[in-house]
């Protein structure tokens, strides 16, 4: 670790401060409907789609419009990759994708997963990565916004049947937050040497009288809203490793910059519609504890050299990095690569700007287990959001008894029915990782025949891929072979679960809290805007995320790491 | 009864042994999911077991992990049996009380027949005369008795018993000390106060609180989360080429599911219920005292509550050119024969001030004055001198028939006692005024520092007083309460409830009168005196038999103790976790991969002796921590954030340190003992 790397951290996360309060403030008047510079817009959607704005939903009725939406969104861009040869916009005359790759990757954009088993620029049309798949980059996020803003209304509302009106939500979320920044941030990234266009691939005659094929297309608008949006699925399979997506030290930044912001600027807009700031900050010191605390471990881990590489020169110097550079870009370096694969993984985002599988064991299992913890270190924009509330709830609850009263969060009681929503919510995640990675370790035809690695590695890269699909992150292990009958329609399932099974328990949390009378705080109440709440927190998202994944991890990438100190190591 | 007692109490003990094994009914233990989840555990192991043995195998190890795994279901049950045992112990002293007794009814001729108290039945007259058992519970309609309650309220004093006004309910089981009263039986038998309170110190009753509820569905949550960690734990390590057997996958599931709070959670809320019981406090139902822990708003009666009962003398003002000793000379002759507290008091004051004895009144040829309604005064004429004491307008009434009024000096000092809150008396001896004497309401000692504590929890508390507002801010601020409603009448105490209630908070009251019913029934936590009428102890939630309206702090506390004793033990169950997850999880695959022997931080000597070490701690940690939860931990009044972080540390940091210590005692003492 060198204090350049540090300095590169300390950069990054003191502009992310200084940006999200007023994107925080912004987005809480956007969604009380205090901003209307785009109203003439905003109305002809809803005049359009025949939408009234004014209309108020009840929680199933907004889970309903929330359902009805992906369903038909997902159902179409199926239908785009089937017919892909048949639209424009395919210079490189590709054939229509594949029945159980299109389903996979049609659940995979769906639910802002992204994950890919496909390689982009030789399977996708440029008409199906603009509108079957960044058509979802910008709704997938929408949506998540949208039913957090949910959330945090029925904690701010007091004996209300209702939590909003998904439509008019989701319009602004794009209209307001997601759409301005990302023409603004496709700009800059333009002007960093990102590429934008429609034409063919380019065949190029190199130096040894060989030919290489350069892949293009429009690239930079696609990339803004693959990070703001915390999506991750790349143009190219390289993702933001490929020099067309994330050319420069600059352009890295701004990549990582806004994977966090919306993430980031949502805990200052649930201060704000709870007239709690404080809880607001809170909950984001817990988010940026664990954050820090998995890029240092990420970062240790990469930073020291391999134990296997024996008698290589490892270390830091004018010409090197230094540390474990494979599978990383010289250009982004260990601390740039450490950062990457650890912010992609607290935000559900999935873009990488390196090779996880090619990661120490213990600077992989660091993704790994960011995912694990459910996505909730600052998380997917909105998702990160109500999976955090999740927990906030449930430790109040847990520790609320301890101040002698039944608890209570914000002045909401905490009751069975919101414990029990919770609880499934919790539930769900560690049900379909488990159930799917422990069907694929069993079984040698489906799951370990396009296995690449064995031993540990193999165990933690299948624990990934469900592990990343369950938390909709999208990220890879590479080394298997996502590309199966039995993985795409697996993960496919993993995917829709991990993203609307969970907000369903989520969304009848928001409602039964809305309805909720609202104690006045006292000295007795629950403190929700402490230090010590974001200690208690942390301590209950480590337990029971612990809890959970320990077994898995111990015969996974812990074991992997401590074989390799003795040089043993699995191909 | 202290708790050291009733916990080694041998009857008890031996009762709870023997219900501890009654209570592995599968059908009984799926009330507790936890526990259930381990029993079926333990059956399993055990249907192993004989398997293992019919094939000659060593079974050692597994012959341990199944006994333990049984210690652990009958440790929970234990634990139930002997919050349960000490209820019982108390009921068996009711029943006693209940003893079928002869009554004498009145039939509607007014002629009285002898019939079986279980043949009783509300709305029947009977009349119970000295000595004789009250037969049920009932409301005196004739006469005056005095009563020994002691059955019931553990009080050996006898208490007045009347017909009318608010001390007319009678408790049956009690008994009539002196004189007589007609009574209208207002139970039928098995449902009166007695067979109620049996019931409900027994536990016969018990039903899950909504907390209860909302904790358990954690809790299965959590032991789901585990069963599927622990289910597939076996793919993965079958992958890794080194499966488990049954019984250490069982052993990892049970001790990682909570069971230290799924074995204590039911005795905490029995516990709960009988510390209120030793208080002499019966809560109707365990969500009563779940919500005792939430109040935010406590009415307090002034009268009898924040003040002594009664007003005492603290001063004599004499009016200009009289002297004091002759204004308390007037003043105590003429409350020689009142035998009200007030009357007293001027006594009193008069011999300790100016030391004027009382005097033998019989040779003075003196006449006393009654205190009437329409006169307003009281007093007392010797020949020749009238003297008088009573309000200003009394005093004013009887100056004028003389031609003669208050002089102005006097009416300034009776307007300034006003506003002071207290009662001024004024004092005349024919058409002379001689001054006023100053009676003031009392505040009991300790109250300000207690209505202090419980503003540090959150608390605010509502002064109720039929007084004027000047005089009732006087005494809210002497006594430190929050705010005061003055001049209230039983419907104004109902909307303030409602009104506080609307704002989302809790509210508790007690009341003893009839018209107290609604506003108790109203209330969340409305406790009834048990000397009050029948109608306020149906109203009320919870029946006070001591009938000392301060103890609502009491209840307000014993409320949030069993909160946080809940809370304590879940967080310090899930926090034990940690340690249990180090001891099992290398000894599982040390074998395998003896490079996974570096997260046995705790050096545990071999991976058989560290997996019983966890099971016999999970195990061990029931029983230990059985006192806690009958006990209830320490509770101090202090604010909610000060609350947490000292629990957080000592159950959340103690819940994972503890473990790590307890487990690798364990495993020097199974290592000395060549047990595994």
């Amino acid at each position: 670790m060198t204090l350049n790397g540090w300095l590169q951290f300390l950069i990054y996360f003191v502009v992310l401060l200084l940006a999200m309060r007023p994107l925080g403030i912004y987005m809480a008047r956007v969604f009380a409907g205090e901003i209307h510079f785009l109203r003439p817009v905003e109305n002809l959607v809803y005049r359009v789609s025949g939408i009234d704005s004014s209309e108020e939903m009840n929680w199933r009725d907004y889970a309903g419009a929330m359902l009805l939406f992906s369903f038909v969104s997902m159902l179409l861009t199926y239908f785009i990759e089937r017919l892909q040869h048949f639209l424009p916009w395919n210079p490189q005359h590709l054939p229509g994708v594949e029945a159980v790759l299109a389903w996979n990757t049609a659940a995979s954009f769906t639910s802002n997963t992204n994950w890919q088993s496909y390689v982009p620029e030789t399977t996708m049309s440029y008409f199906t990565q603009m509108v079957g798949l960044a058509y979802h980059n910008f709704f997938s996020a929408a949506v998540g916004i949208a039913v957090a803003i949910a959330l945090v209304r029925g904690i701010a509302r007091r004996e209300s049947k209702t939590i909003g009106n998904f439509w008019v939500d989701t319009t602004r979320a794009c209209l307001y937050v997601l759409l301005p920044i990302c023409i603004a941030s496709a700009l800059v990234l333009v002007s960093q040497g990102v590429v934008q266009n429609l034409h063919g691939y380019t065949v190029a005659h190199t130096l040894e009288h060989q030919t290489q094929t350069i892949a293009q297309g429009p690239v930079a608008s696609q990339e803004a809203i693959k990070m703001l949006g915390t999506n991750g699925g790349g143009f190219f399979n390289a993702n933001s490793a490929h020099p067309f997506e994330n050319p420069t030290a600059f352009s890295n930044f701004l990549e990582m910059f806004l994977i966090f912001l919306i993430g980031a600027a949502l805990t200052v807009t649930l201060g704000r519609m709870t007239g709690s700031p404080g809880h607001g900050w809170a909950v984001f010191a817990c988010m940026a504890l664990l954050f820090i605390a998995g890029f240092t471990v990420a970062y240790w881990a990469e930073a020291h050299p391999n134990p296997a590489l024996h008698g290589v020169d490892q270390h830091v110097s004018a010409l090197q990095s230094g540390g474990n550079m494979e599978g990383k870009e010289t250009r982004f370096g260990i601390s740039q690569s450490a950062l990457f694969a650890t912010i992609t993984t607290d935000a559900s985002c999935g873009a990488v700007n390196a090779a996880h599988d090619s990661f120490m064991p213990l600077g992989g299992m660091i993704p790994l287990i960011n995912i694990m913890l459910g996505e909730i270190v600052i998380g997917g924009v909105g998702s990160g959001l109500y999976g955090m509330l999740i927990f906030v709830i449930l430790s109040v609850f847990i520790a609320g008894l301890m101040v002698g009263r039944t608890p209570e969060y914000l002045g909401k009681k905490i009751e069975a029915y919101d414990v029990k929503m919770s609880m499934l919510y919790v539930l769900i995640f560690p049900l379909v990782i488990l159930t799917f990675a422990a069907i694929s370790l069993l079984s040698p035809s489906m799951g370990l025949s396009s296995l690449a690695n064995q031993g540990p590695h193999g165990l933690s890269e299948i624990l990934y891929a469900f592990t990343s699909a369950a938390g909709n992150n999208g990220s890879a292990f590479a080394g298997l072979n996502a590309n199966t009958h039995w993985y795409n329609i697996s993960l496919g399932f993993t995917m829709l679960a991990g993203r609307f099974l969970m907000m369903i328990p989520m969304l009848a949390l928001a409602g039964n809290l809305a309805m909720k009378k609202s104690v006045p705080p006292s000295p007795g109440t629950f403190p929700v805007n402490t230090a010590l709440f974001t200690v208690l927190l942390t301590g209950v998202i480590l337990i029971v995320g612990a809890l959970t994944f320990f077994p898995a991890l111990s015969l996974g990438p812990i074991l992997e790491h401590l074989l390799l100190q003795h040089g043993i190591l699995f191909s | 009864m202290t708790d050291r007692q009733t916990f080694w109490n041998p009857v008890i003990l031996r009762h709870a042994v023997i219900d501890s094994f009654r209570k592995l009914d599968p059908r009984l233990m799926m009330k507790n999911p936890v526990m259930f989840v381990v029993e079926v555990g333990s059956v399993i192991t055990t249907v192993l077991l004989a398997e293992e043995l019919l094939r000659h195998q060593p079974i050692s190890f597994d012959l341990q992990i199944t006994l333990w795994l049984w210690f652990t279901v009958l440790f929970a049950n234990f634990a139930e049996a002997i919050a349960e045992g000490r209820g019982k112990a108390q009921a068996d002293t009711l029943r006693k009380a209940r003893g079928e007794t002869i009554a004498w009814r009145i039939r509607p001729d007014g002629s009285i027949e002898p019939v079986s108290s279980s043949q009783l039945r509300a709305g029947d007259m009977i009349r119970v005369e000295a000595g004789q058992f009250i037969p049920g519970d009932g409301e005196v309609v004739e006469g005056v008795a005095s009563v020994d309650e002691s059955a019931v309220t553990g009080e050996s004093a006898p208490v007045i018993r009347e017909a009318g006004g608010d001390r007319s309910a009678v408790t049956g089981g009690t008994r009539v000390l002196s004189d007589w009263i007609r009574v209208r039986i207002t139970s039928n038998p098995g449902e009166t106060f007695l067979d109620r309170m049996i019931a409900l110190v027994e536990g016969a009753q018990r039903q899950k609180t909504p907390n209860e509820i909302a904790l358990s569905i954690l809790l299965s949550g959590l032991t789901i989360v585990f069963l599927l960690a622990v289910a597939t734990l076996q793919p993965f390590a079958i992958y890794s080429h080194a499966p488990q057997t049954i019984f250490v996958l069982v052993s990892l599931l049970v001790c990682l599911i909570p069971t230290t709070i799924g074995a204590l959670l039911s005795a905490i809320g029995i516990a709960g219920m009988d510390r209120l019981v030793q208080y002499n406090v019966l809560a109707m139902s365990g969500r009563a005292v779940e919500a005792a822990g939430d109040i935010s708003t406590l009415l307090l009666d002034k009268t009898g509550t924040i003040t002594l009962g009664n007003r005492q003398a603290t001063e004599f003002f004499p009016a200009p050119g009289i002297s004091a000793e002759r204004l308390a000379d007037a003043a105590q002759l003429a409350s020689l024969s009142d035998e009200t507290p007030e009357g007293r008091s001027i006594v009193v004051l008069a011999k300790e001030k100016y030391n004027l004895r009382g005097r033998d009144v019989s040779g003075m040829r003196c006449e006393f004055v009654p205190f009437t309604a329409q006169t307003r005064m009281s007093g007392v004429d010797l020949p020749g001198t009238r003297i008088r004491k009573g309000s200003a307008d009394a005093i004013t009434r009887f100056l004028e028939q003389q031609g003669s009024n208050l002089p102005r000096p006097v009416l300034d000092r009776v307007e300034e006692i006003a506003r002071l809150g207290g009662t001024p008396l004024v004092v005349s001896e024919n058409s002379t005024t001689l001054g006023v004497v100053y009676l003031k309401d009392i505040v009991k000692g300790g109250l300000r520092d207690r209505l202090a504590r419980l503003r540090a929890m959150g608390i605010r508390s509502i002064m109720i007083t039929g007084d004027n507002p000047l005089t009732a801010a006087v005494i809210a601020r002497e006594a430190g309460v929050d705010d005061f409603l003055a001049e209230a009448k039983p419907k104004d105490k109902m909307d303030l409830i409602k009104r506080e209630q609307a704002k989302g908070k809790l509210v508790a009251m007690t009341g003893d009168g009839t018209n107290d019913a609604p506003a108790l029934a109203q209330a969340d936590v409305g406790v009834a005196m048990n000397t009050g009428t029948q109608a306020a102890r149906e109203a009320g939630n919870m029946v006070d038999l001591d009938s000392n309206p301060t103890k609502l702090i009491e209840i307000v506390e014993i409320g949030k103790q069993l909160l946080m004793t809940r809370g304590a033990l879940t967080t310090f169950s899930i926090a034990n976790d940690v340690a249990k997850y180090f001891a099992i999880i290398p000894a599982m695959f040390a074998g395998a991969f003896p490079v996974l022997n570096a997260l046995n931080i705790m050096h545990l000597a071999r991976p058989h002796s560290a997996i019983l070490s966890a099971v016999i701690f999970n195990a061990l940690v029931i029983i230990a921590l059985i006192p806690l939860a009958l006990k209830g931990v320490k509770y101090k009044p202090m604010s909610a954030q000060a609350l947490l972080r000292r629990n957080l540390i000592v159950y959340g940091v103690g819940g994972i340190v503890v473990p790590f210590i307890g487990i690798k005692l364990i495993d020097l003492v199974l290592t000395g003992l060549h047990l595994a």
